[in-house]
C-alpha cells in the first residue's frame, strides 16, 4: 500500500496581537464601553417601587422594567422590540454600514474591556509579542495575573447576568456564603466563561466565523454606505520620499486592526468597521505633517469622485417602516391596559334551570391585574335582553396577582330560544383611572 | 418484554444503526484531508465559470460531530435503543413516572399534611384549604358538578342543604371516596301508563306544585304499594339508598309532569365514580372539606331553597 500523501488543510489561526491607538474613534468606542456597560452592570441594583427596578422573573413569569410590569400575554412587545431591532440593524447598516459591530456589540465591547485589561498587565502589542516568545516559566507571572484578572470579571459579568433574572441583593448575599442555587451557578459559570472565552481568546473568530449578521450585513450595503476606505489615489504608491504618494507604509493601520487585516487591500468582510486603522493612520499623519484623512469613513461614491446619496430609497423605506413600527410600539404601550380578563364557559354542565324559570350558565372569570396595585373591580355582562349576572358584581385583586372568579349569568326562560348566543363580559375598575377591559363569550340556551 | 417477534428484527437494526454511526465517523475522518493536499473543486461548474471549492469540513464542526458519535455509542450502550437492548442504566419510562410521581408525592405531602388532622369542619373555614380544595374541586369534580359546586341535570347540586346520600363529613367523604351508585327502577312495564301518571300527579303534589287532585289520590295508593320501600311513606327520601327527598323543591332530573314521567317509566340509573385510586386520603380529606363548605360558609347561595 502507498504512503498516502495526506496533508492537512486547516489553516494554523496566527495570533493577533493589536497595537493601542488614540484618536476620537478610541474615544468614541470607550465612550461606547462606558455607556453600555454602566447599563448592564448598573441596571439590576436600581430599585422601583420597592422592588428591583429590572428583573425578569422568569420563575413568577412577571418581566419587570421599571414601571412597567409584563406578563406573558404581553409577548406581542418583545416581537416588535426584536423587529424594532433588526430593522434598526438594517437602516443603521445602509446608512453608516458597521456602526453596531464596532463599537455596540457586546462582543467588541468585552474584547475592548479584555484587551485594556491585558495591555494593562502585559503592555502594549511589542511587549506583548516579546512575552509570548519567552520561556513559560518567565512569562508565567504576568500571564496568570492577566487570566485571574479576566476570570474575575467575566465572574462579575456571569454574576450580573443571573442578577436580571434572580433578585440581585440575594444572589451578591448567596454569593458571599456560596450557597448559590444549583441552576444560578450554572448560569453564572456559564455566561462568566462565555464571556472569557469569547472576549479573552476567541475575539475576532467570533466575527469571523461565527457571527451570523456580520455576513449578511453586507446586503445591505451599498455604494453610498459609510465604509472604512483607504484612499488609493492619495496613498500610492506607498514608500517615504518626495516622489510617492502619501502612505509612509508603516503598516500602523495592520497593527491596530483587531481581526488582522490590510484595510488598504479594499472593503473585506472582516472588518467590524471599528476605525482604529483611522486613528492610527492620522497620528502618523500629524507626525509626518500630512493631512489626516488617508483612511477615513467614506463611501465608494464619494472616493469615485461622485455624490454621496444619503436619502435613496433603501433608507427611506427602512425608516419609514422603523417609524411606523416604533409608533404603533409606543402607542400600544401607553394605551396598555394593566387588567386581562379571560372567560371560560364550563363546558359539561351546558346550561341549568334555576328556581324562578331561569336559564342559568356557569363561567370561570381569569381575572389578571398587572399593575402594582391592587384593584377593586365591577363586573357586567350584556348581550341579551334581561341577561344578569347573579350574585356580588364587585370583585377585589390583588396587586399583579390572577385570580380566577366564577360568575353565573341568568336568562328568564322566556328569553331566547334554545341555541348559543354572543354576550359580552365587561371588567371596570371602580378607581378613579376608569380602565374597563371587555371578553366575549357565549350563553347557551338548552 | 420485546416489542420483537423475533430476534431477527433486533440484529437487523442493531446492526444498521451501528454501521451508520460508524459510516458516519469514517466518512468525517475521509472528508479531513485531500490527497496531495491539493485543494478541490467539486467539479461543478455554474455560468461558464464558477466553481466550488471542495474545502474539508472546520474542524470544530468535525469535532463536534466526532462528539456526537461517542454520545451516540455511550447512549446506546447506558439506554436502550439497540434493538431490543435494554441498556446498563435499566432505564424505562414507566419506572421514571412511578419515581417522578413518588417524587411530587414526598414533595406535596407536608403541605397535605397538616391539614389531614385536622376536622373537617374548621378545614371548612380555613382558606388555605379551602384553595387548594377548590383546585381539587376544578380538576377532578367541575365536569359534573359544573365550576360553582351548582351541578346540572342528572348532577346534584352541592351547594345546597338537600343531600342524596348525606351531608355529614363522613358520608360526603364516603361519597367521594367509594362512590355512589343510585339507581331507580323503571316502572313503565309493571304499571303502565295511567298508574303512572297518577303516581306522578301524586308525587307532585308532595312538593305542592299543581296537580290533579284526582290523580293524586288514585296516585297515592299506587305510591304506597311500590315506591315507599325507597322513597319512605312519607315520600322523604332515605340517605341510605340515596332515594330523593320528593316532598322538596330539587329534582335531579326535572320537576316538570313530563320530566318525572320519563323517571318512574324509565328509571334512573346515576353514578358517582369512586375517587379512591385517583386522589389521595389527604387530597379527599381537603375535597370534602372544600364541598362541605359549599352549603355551611354561612353565605348561602341563591341557588339553594
Amino acid at each position: 500500500m502507498n504512503a498516502p500523501q495526506h496533508a492537512s488543510l486547516y489553516e494554523v489561526q496566527a495570533q493577533i496581537y493589536p497595537r493601542a491607538v488614540s484618536g476620537v474613534y478610541a474615544w468614541l468606542r470607550w465612550a461606547a464601553v462606558w455607556a453600555t456597560q454602566l447599563v448592564y452592570y448598573g441596571f439590576p441594583w436600581l430599585t422601583w417601587n420597592d422592588r428591583q427596578a429590572v428583573l425578569f422573573d422568569i420563575v413568577h413569569r412577571k418581566f419587570y422594567l421599571f414601571g412597567l410590569v409584563f406578563w406573558p400575554q404581553d409577548v406581542v412587545y418583545l416581537t416588535a422590540l426584536l423587529i424594532l431591532a433588526a430593522l434598526s440593524l438594517f437602516l443603521f447598516t445602509a446608512v453608516a454600514g458597521r456602526v453596531w459591530c464596532g463599537y455596540a456589540c457586546p462582543q467588541t465591547v468585552y474584547t475592548e474591556i479584555f484587551m485594556w485589561i491585558e495591555r494593562v498587565i502585559e503592555g502594549d502589542r511589542n511587549a506583548r509579542i516579546r512575552l509570548d516568545a519567552m520561556p513559560p516559566s518567565k512569562k508565567f507571572p504576568r500571564k496568570a495575573a492577566k487570566h485571574a484578572a479576566w476570570i474575575a470579571f467575566a465572574a462579575w459579568t456571569g454574576f450580573t447576568f443571573v442578577g436580571y433574572v434572580t433578585p440581585i441583593r440575594e444572589l451578591w448575599s448567596e454569593m458571599l456564603d456560596l450557597s448559590t442555587g444549583p441552576w444560578e451557578t450554572f448560569w453564572i459559570a456559564f455566561y462568566g466563561f462565555a464571556t472569557y472565552g469569547n472576549a479573552g481568546w476567541m475575539r475576532e473568530q467570533v466575527c469571523k466565523y461565527m457571527c451570523p449578521y456580520a455576513r449578511f450585513q453586507s446586503a445591505m450595503f451599498d455604494k453610498d454606505t459609510l465604509i472604512i476606505t483607504y484612499d488609493a489615489k492619495r496613498g500610492e504608491p506607498r514608500g517615504k520620499g518626495e516622489a510617492k504618494g502619501d502612505c509612509v507604509d508603516c503598516g500602523i493601520c495592520v497593527q491596530a486592526c483587531p481581526t488582522g487585516i490590510d484595510i488598504r487591500n479594499g472593503l473585506q468582510y472582516e472588518c467590524i468597521g471599528c476605525a482604529a486603522c483611522i486613528d492610527g493612520c492620522n497620528q502618523v499623519m500629524d507626525k509626518v505633517k500630512r493631512p489626516r484623512g488617508l483612511i477615513r469613513y467614506s463611501t465608494t461614491h464619494a472616493l469615485e469622485g461622485r455624490k454621496t446619496d444619503l436619502l435613496r430609497p433603501r433608507v427611506l423605506i427602512y425608516s419609514a417602516i422603523l417609524l411606523a413600527i416604533a409608533a404603533a410600539m409606543g402607542v400600544s404601550l401607553y394605551l396598555r391596559v394593566p387588567l386581562k380578563l379571560d372567560v371560560i364557559r364550563d363546558r359539561a354542565a351546558i346550561a341549568r334551570e334555576v328556581e324562578g324559570g331561569l336559564i342559568e350558565n356557569v363561567y370561570r372569570l381569569q381575572v389578571m391585574n398587572t399593575a402594582e396595585q391592587a384593584r377593586a373591580l365591577e363586573l357586567s355582562v350584556s348581550g341579551l335582553p334581561g341577561l344578569q349576572l347573579w350574585g356580588e358584581p364587585t370583585l377585589g385583586v390583588g396587586a399583579a396577582t390572577s385570580s380566577m372568579v366564577l360568575a353565573k349569568v341568568r336568562l328568564p326562560a322566556d328569553g331566547a330560544k334554545p341555541g348559543s348566543y354572543p354576550i359580552e363580559f365587561r371588567l371596570r375598575s371602580l378607581g378613579r383611572e376608569g380602565i374597563e377591559v371587555r371578553e366575549r363569550s357565549v350563553f347557551v340556551v338548552q | 418484554m420485546s416489542d420483537f417477534t423475533s430476534d431477527f428484527w433486533s440484529i437487523y437494526i442493531a446492526v444498521i444503526t451501528v454501521a451508520s454511526i460508524v459510516g458516519c465517523a469514517v466518512l468525517l475522518k475521509m472528508q479531513s484531508y485531500r490527497p496531495g493536499g491539493e485543494v478541490q473543486t467539486t467539479g461543478h461548474k455554474w455560468d461558464e465559470d464558477l466553481a466550488e471549492y471542495n474545502n474539508p469540513l472546520p474542524r470544530w464542526w468535525s469535532w463536534l460531530f466526532y462528539i456526537t458519535i461517542v454520545f451516540a455509542l455511550g447512549y446506546l450502550v447506558l439506554y436502550p435503543g439497540l434493538g431490543s437492548w435494554k441498556g446498563t442504566l435499566g432505564w424505562t419510562q414507566v419506572a421514571q413516572l412511578k419515581e417522578e410521581t413518588a417524587q411530587a408525592e414526598k414533595h406535596f405531602a407536608p403541605l397535605y399534611e397538616k391539614f389531614a388532622t385536622m376536622e373537617v369542619e374548621a378545614l371548612a373555614k380555613n382558606p388555605d384549604a379551602l384553595a387548594i380544595g377548590q383546585k381539587l374541586f376544578l380538576n377532578n369534580c367541575a365536569q359534573c358538578h359544573a365550576s360553582d359546586g351548582a351541578g346540572s341535570r342528572g348532577f346534584p347540586n352541592l351547594t345546597d342543604m338537600d343531600w342524596l346520600w348525606g351531608g355529614t363529613p363522613e358520608a360526603i367523604k364516603t361519597s367521594i371516596t367509594e362512590g355512589r351508585m343510585g339507581m331507580m327502577p323503571a316502572w313503565g312495564q309493571a304499571l303502565g301508563e295511567t298508574k303512572i301518571k297518577d303516581v306522578v300527579h301524586y308525587v307532585r303534589s308532595l312538593s305542592g306544585l299543581t296537580h290533579d287532585s284526582i290523580r293524586a289520590v288514585r296516585g297515592k295508593d299506587v305510591f304506597a304499594a311500590n315506591c315507599i320501600a325507597c322513597h319512605g311513606p312519607e315520600g322523604k327520601g332515605s340517605p341510605a339508598m340515596g332515594a330523593p327527598d320528593l316532598t322538596d323543591a330539587v329534582w335531579l332530573h326535572g320537576g316538570s309532569e313530563d320530566a318525572i314521567i320519563r323517571t318512574v317509566t324509565g328509571g334512573r340509573v346515576d353514578q358517582m365514580p369512586a375517587h379512591k385510586d385517583k386522589l389521595s386520603p389527604a387530597q379527599i380529606h381537603l375535597l370534602t372539606a372544600y364541598v362541605y363548605s359549599l352549603s355551611h360558609s354561612g353565605a348561602v347561595t341563591p341557588h339553594s331553597k
